[in-house]
Formats: structure tokens, sequence, C-alpha cells
């Protein structure tokens, strides 16, 4: 058992572990970069131009801060918690995506990159990497696998739009991860000019605490907002996880305030016990993918298994490294919500609020409609809508059996 | 002495560098695989590299990835890898010939480290070279592989600058694995001079032999490394080999473990073309 810790928002520690999890393992040729990468970001982190210019950008173009809305219908429907939604899908590009990376392309530019490379797997993030560079006029690249080039269209014409090229990855099962295994072998091929900007709080350090950093934004806000709408902290958060950017943006900032139960909902797919699922923390163990040791979906010897969820933004069998510390420390719960559940939740919020929610966003609404009814209407709740569903709208359409 | 060691104060004694050969472990079967490994010390492989295939080999590229990926559908698991070590030494009698594991460290992590270096020194390897495992988290590893006898081949880069060399080198036995490009395996190929500069770069700071790899796919090519290094390592273009003795169906065809081996003697023929020193 991992002892509790005085504070569960000092980690890192200087060789990027949380606890077991996390660290540096990559192939050497990558070593030396990402050294500079952290070294570059810990100058960045402290001086004050940077932030500013971030913060300037955050405001006058991404629209922050997001609202903290008060869910009314969806809380009356409920019958429990009061529901609020951080609306992270009202940023520009849709999503939460874009906190992160404003400030990755703003540091790849002051390292004096000259080419940007990003991993997507709904789109998302790739949609607001193209947004970034197109802002900065630096060429880019984003690696998706083929299958989320299909069920993702709307997405990758996007990103062609804002002038990025998309290349689709065959390999495996053709989604997030391989996507990821893409964007690493082309890193090593192009580290003298590229930055790679990753989206999720995954890989080799300094990214899951540099991603962190950028998206806890959301979490400093909800504080904030919080306070000047009822006067005291939340009592509970709701994120959904693939990765885990945008729940470890909402928690992060909580983690040392004892009174807020925080939880993360990981995707089910068809189940957790049908084994096809991107449910890492409540079905895999931990192991080393992609630079770092976390919980991975994996099979006796060690092997990756394919993860399996309806929402290609939670497709992946890995998951940031700072979660399963927080799941072995106990400090955050995590559960999961099935594809079927996503899309019912899915509609709901569509019909109760007016919101298309993102299907990865779509697993916490399914959460709440679980967790909300069994508490008291004083329980202040807030779930991070993270993205917008425009994206999913073909794909909900198709298997609803609706016309579009 | 480890073999490794030994291995290398020989090739000097005889006055040329080493040969090495990378094939994926159980590609494109258990069976021809085993073959195929048996064969090499018979054409010219004076070392070893035995890939333990991973569902995700990042710093590979499509030939390397597409071996291991043929291998783990035949059904390779890493029991099955230190069968086939244990088989070679006895079958062959071969105990001089150095094999080292080349893969990716979940696999080793998820046996136990310990377990896996005990399993693999009982099994006869010699040395692991794990692709993502730096010198930033080798400390997981080195003291159990020290204490079974197994050496760590380190990889060093291009990117590994001169002060960050003696890091790299704190972990590094038997031999140094220089990466001779940027890139993943089997792609850009280094040129003459800078294979030169950087091996010579490596040797200002260690006593230790260099091996080259990562794009050397010739005759030609292995002797140019062979002229500047201790050791060439060629790895994609022979489990190409493997590849094109498949049919479209992906069945051998039955000049497979020939067409392999007749390859590797060329290159090992390429390196034995240089005399040293």
């Amino acid at each position: 058992m991992t002892s509790t810790p005085n504070s569960f928002r000092v980690g890192p520690d200087e060789r990027g572990h949380f606890g077991i999890f996390g660290g540096r393992y990559v192939a050497e040729t990558l070593m030396p970069l990402i050294l500079d990468l952290e070294k570059a970001y810990n100058e960045a982190k402290v001086d004050p131009a940077f932030q500013g210019e971030l913060k300037s950008l955050a405001t006058h173009y991404a629209g922050r801060p997001s609202p903290l809305y008060y869910a009314r219908r969806l809380t009356q429907h409920l019958g429990g918690a009061k529901v609020y939604l951080k609306r992270e899908e009202l940023n520009h590009t849709g999503s939460h995506k874009i906190n992160n990376v404003l400030g990755q392309v703003l540091l790849a530019k002051r390292m004096g990159k000259t080419r940007v490379i990003a991993e997507t797997g709904a789109g998302q993030h790739g949609v607001a990497t193209a947004t970034a560079c197109a802002l900065f006029d630096i060429p880019c690249v984003v690696f998706m696998g083929a299958l989320d080039v299909e069920r993702q269209a709307p997405n990758v014409a996007r990103m062609r739009m804002l002038g990025a090229e998309v290349r689709p990855v065959k390999a495996g099962a053709a989604t997030l991860k391989d996507a990821m295994n893409d964007a690493l072998r082309d890193w090593v091929a192009t580290c003298d000019t590229t930055f790679y900007c990753i989206g999720t709080v995954a890989g080799p350090h300094p990214y899951p605490a540099m991603v962190r950093d950028f998206q806890c934004v959301i979490g400093d806000e909800t504080r904030a907002q919080m306070m000047e709408a009822e006067g005291r902290l939340p009592d509970t958060l709701v994120a959904c996880i693939g990765g885990g950017s945008n729940a470890m943006g909402l928690f992060h900032p909580f983690l040392d305030d004892p009174g807020v139960r925080i939880v993360g909902v990981e995707a089910a797919g068809h189940g957790i016990e049908t084994g096809q699922h991107a449910a890492s923390l409540t079905g895999g163990r931990p192991g080393v993918l992609h630079g770092n040791l976390t919980y991975l979906l994996q099979d006796k010897e060690g092997q990756i298994t394919e993860a399996h969820s309806i929402s290609a933004g939670l497709d992946y069998p890995g998951i940031g490294p700072e979660h399963s510390w927080l799941k072995e420390n106990g400090r955050v719960e995590y559960v999961s919500a099935t594809d079927d559940e996503a899309v019912a939740a899915f509609q709901l919020l569509c019909k109760l609020e007016g919101i298309i929610p993102a299907l990865e966003s779509a697993h916490a609404v399914a959460h709440v409609m679980k967790l909300a009814p069994t508490l008291p209407k004083d329980n202040l709740l807030v779930m991070n809508l993270s993205g917008r569903g425009d994206k999913d709208v073909p794909q909900i359409a198709a298997r609803l059996g609706m016309k579009a | 002495m480890s073999r490794i060691e030994k291995r290398f104060a020989k090739l000097k004694a005889d006055k040329r560098a080493g040969f090495v050969a990378y094939v994926s472990a159980g590609d494109p079967d258990v069976t021809l695989g085993y073959q195929i490994l048996k064969g090499l010390p018979g054409a010219g492989a004076d070392l070893i590299e035995l890939g333990m295939p991973f569902t995700d080999p990042m710093a590979d590229g499509p030939s390397v990835d597409a071996a291991g990926q043929r291998a783990l559908k035949a059904g390779i698991t890493v029991d099955a890898i230190f069968d086939m070590v244990r088989r070679f030494r006895r079958e062959t009698g071969d105990d001089d010939t150095p094999i080292l594991l080349m893969g990716y460290y979940n696999l080793v992590y998820q046996r136990g480290v310990e377990k896996f270096c005990k399993d693999a020194a009982a099994a006869g390897i010699d040395g692991f070279i794990l692709v993502d495992l730096p010198p930033e988290e080798a400390d997981a590893l080195k003291p159990h592989a020290v204490a079974a006898g197994i050496d760590t081949v380190l990889l060093t880069a291009p990117t590994t600058d001169d002060k960050r060399l003696p890091a790299v080198l704190r972990y590094s036995s038997g031999f140094i694995y220089f990466v001779s490009v940027l890139g993943i395996t089997g792609t850009r190929s280094a040129t003459e001079e800078s294979v030169r500069e950087h091996v010579a770069r490596i040797k200002r700071h260690s006593d230790l032999p260099v091996g080259v790899g990562f794009g050397i796919k010739t005759p030609e090519q292995a002797a140019m490394i062979a002229r500047h290094a201790d050791a060439a390592v060629v790895g994609s273009a022979i489990v190409d080999k493997v590849k094109v003795a498949l049919d479209e169906h992906g069945k051998p065809k039955p000049d497979l473990v020939a067409g392999v081996l007749a390859f590797v003697k060329t290159l090992a023929d390429g390196v034995r073309s240089v005399r040293k020193g």
C-alpha cells in the first residue's frame, strides 16, 4: 500500500515518477530531446512573458474562462445533487484540448522548433493542434488511426482545412495507440526540428506534468466560479478519462481538499466483463508503454491488448501515470460507463439541456446519471463537459437510425 | 569474462570486426525461426540479436515491426524464446556465440525483472538491448542483470552528446550499440563520415567495443561500418528475406531458411573482407 502523502499535488519527483508510475521509458535518441523539453518548460513555467502570452491567448483566442453552468433541468430530472457543468465544450475548437495545445505550441516556438506533430483519437486534439499551428504558422502533421479517420470524418476535414496534414495509420486496430506509435517513430527521425505535441497527461516526463499544468486552468476556474456561485467548494467532481487530461485539469486543483469527492469515468465499451473495453485502471495492470509506467490493458506476457470504446477519444489501452498513482493511493475513485450508457447519456443531455456532448464527455454524463440521484440536494456536483458532440453527430445518427 | 567479452577479444585477435545478425524470435513461426537461429553462426554471425516481438515496437520500422507481428501471430512467447535459446546451446554445442535479447521493457517488467534475468541467463542468453530503457530508468534492471551475469548493452544515438555519454556508459557492458541515424530501424542509412566521427567520439569515452546498427542493408554498407566500428548490426534487411520467402497466404516457401542464411553469409563476408589493425 502507498502511504498517504502530505500533499497530492507535489508530484512528480525530479525523475518524473508519481510513486512507481510515470518515468521516461524512451529510446536514447529521444532522451536528450526530452531533457531539453523539460528544461525549456521549467524556464517557461516561471517566465511571466510566457505565462502572460498564454493567458492572453486563452482569453482572447480560446474564449476563457469557460462558464460554470448550473444544469437545472438535468438536476431536476435526476432528483439529487445540484449538477453544474464546466463548459469546456464552448472553448474555441470545441474541447478542453486547446488549453494544452496553446501552451505546447508556444513552447515549440520558444524552443525554435519548425514543425509540430501530434497524435489524435477523436480528432479533438488534432484539430486543436492544427488550429494553433495555423495561428503560429508552423507546419503540422497529425497521426490518426485509419478507423478513427473514418468514424471522425468531420474532424479530419477540419484539420485539413486548417492546413494540417493528416496521416492515417493502418497498423494494429488503427486507433489512438497506433497513431501514438507512429508519431513517436516520426519524432525519432525528426527530433532536431520537430516538437511532439502530446494530447494527454501521458507519455514520458515531462509531458504528464506539463499537460496537467496547462489543463489546470479548468479546475482553477471551477474553484473560483463555484465560490462565487455558492460561496463554497464543490462536493463532487466527475470527468471522463481516456488518457485523462480533462479529468486531471479539473481534479488536480482540488486534490488537497479532502471534502471534495473525485470520480473519474473510464470507457467500459461493451462491458468490462466482455474484455472489450478501454478501462485501463479497472481492467488493466501496471506496465510500460509510450514512455511511461502506468496501468495498461495487456495480456499475461505484457503484450498490449486492443482497447474498445465507441468513443475514439477514449479508445486507448493506457492512462496518464498520475491517474494510476491517484488510484493506488485512493484519492480518486475510478468507475466506468459502457457504450450504451454513454449513448443514452448523450441523448439525455441533448434533450434536457440543449447541449450535444462529445461521446467522450457523455461517459461522464452517464456516471452523473447514476451518482447524482444517490446524493442529497445540497451536494454540489461539477461535471467536466470536456467537448462538444458535433463530430459525433453522423455516428450517433447512424446508430439511432436517424436520417442525417 | 562474459561470452560477449570473449567474442570481442577473439575478433580483435583475428584483426577483424564482428557481424551481428538480428532476427525476430519465432519469425515466421517457432520451428523455422529456430532453424534460422541454429544456422546463423554457420552463416557467419559472430553475435546474435534475438528480437523479442512486441505489439508496439515504437523504435522499429515496418520491416522489424512486421517480423514481430508475424511471430506473435504464430504464437511466440517469452518462454518459447528461452526454450529456443536453451535448445540452441544444447543441440549445436555452441557455447561461444553470444545471444542478446533485443526488445522492449514491458515484457521484462511483466515477468518480474529479477526472474526474467535469472531465466534468461539459465537459458543461455548473454545480454539485453532494451530499446525503451535509457540510463534514466536502467536502475530497475542493472543490479538484477549483473547478479545474473547478463550484459546490458545500452543504445547511444547521434543525439547522445559528450556530456551525456558517461551516463549511458555507466550502465553499459559487453559493447556499446551506436544507433547510427536519427530514426527507426531499417530506414535511412548513415554516411561513412558520420559513422567514423561518432565511433571515434565514443571511443574517447570508453574502451568497450562499439557496434553500429540501423540502416545497414548491403554487404558493402556492412563493410563500410566494419572499417570504423568493432561490429556491424543488420536486422531489417535480414527479416525482409523472411518476408519475401512467404507466399501470398503467408505460408513459407521451401527455401526460406536457406535464403535467409545465404543473405546473412553475404553480409558476414562483407564484414570479413575488412582487415583491421
